[in-house]
């Protein structure tokens, strides 16, 4: 039973990338396949046993940051299609081919099977667990990445303001 | 299903590389990177699970705080782009092109 939920996440996950990926039209369209995306990686993350990577999964990414992407496609509301010139084989072709060897090679690089999944301890995956890692041993890491949205918010201000001079 | 899972994983990464090479829509190869992004959580979620270690999820966390970043100052500097060259084509923004 779970297997089959798994296996409806993943298609759903692949049909939404491809679905940003080869929309060519309309990019509203493609931002909310992005969501589908998102929210079946955060349906398949609580299926892993990481309750509070899926919410923030769908919280920060669908909630959050699929919405700044639709903002700026409306806001600079690009209505005709300035992509269509040239067809590039080229380029498409190469990237095609660069991206089925890159598949294939990650899936080359895995074993044929995983041992088996090793037992969950007590609240595996739950805030309590994480938040505790967090903050005893990568603190570091958790402090300078508050810095590092300081200065992305202040970075992202500077540069979308318009010039006054 | 942690197997499984890391496969969906390399897929997804791929889709989003040719999405990333092929695309010339600045924010629709925003949106691959993204995708690759969210693919590697993906396979950090897995590993996370397969040796019940909460540092997967741990670094998860930071991945998608450095991808909030990425994209804040990316849309930042895609609304600056489109100021300048009215135009959000890849091949119009190729100043420092060979």
């Amino acid at each position: 039973m779970s297997e089959w939920i798994f296996y409806a996440f993943a298609a759903l996950a692949v049909a939404g990338a491809l679905g940003m990926v080869l929309n060519v039209r309309n990019t509203v369209a493609g931002a909310l396949s992005l969501v589908a995306t998102m929210v079946s990686l955060g349906g398949i993350y609580v299926m892993l046993g990481a309750y509070l990577i899926g919410v923030l999964q769908i919280l920060v990414y669908a909630g959050a940051i699929v919405v700044v992407f639709l903002f700026v496609v409306m806001l600079l509301n690009l209505r005709e299609d300035g992509f269509a010139s040239g067809r590039q084989w080229a380029t498409k072709a190469v990237g095609a081919t660069l991206g089925v060897a890159a598949a294939v090679g990650l899936i080359g690089l895995l074993p044929a099977h995983f041992p088996e999944a090793a037992a969950l301890p007590e609240g595996f995956g739950g805030y309590r667990v994480v938040a505790a890692l967090l903050f005893t041993d990568y603190v570091l890491a958790f402090e300078v990445s508050s810095l590092l949205l300081l200065s992305a918010m202040v970075g992202a201000v500077i540069l979308a303001r318009r010039s006054t001079d | 299903m942690v197997g499984e899972a890391v496969i969906l994983s390399a897929i997804l990464f791929a889709i989003g590389t040719v999405g990333a090479l092929v695309r010339r829509n600045v924010i629709v190869v925003l949106m691959s990177i993204e995708l690759m992004l969210n693919a590697v959580n993906l396979a950090l979620v897995a590993f996370s699970r397969q040796w019940a270690d909460p540092a997967g999820q741990m670094l998860v966390l930071m991945v998608i705080v450095v991808a909030a970043a990425e994209v804040a100052v990316g849309l930042g500097i895609v609304i600056a782009l489109f100021r300048n060259r009215e135009s959000l084509n890849v091949e119009d923004a190729s100043l420092l092109k060979w």
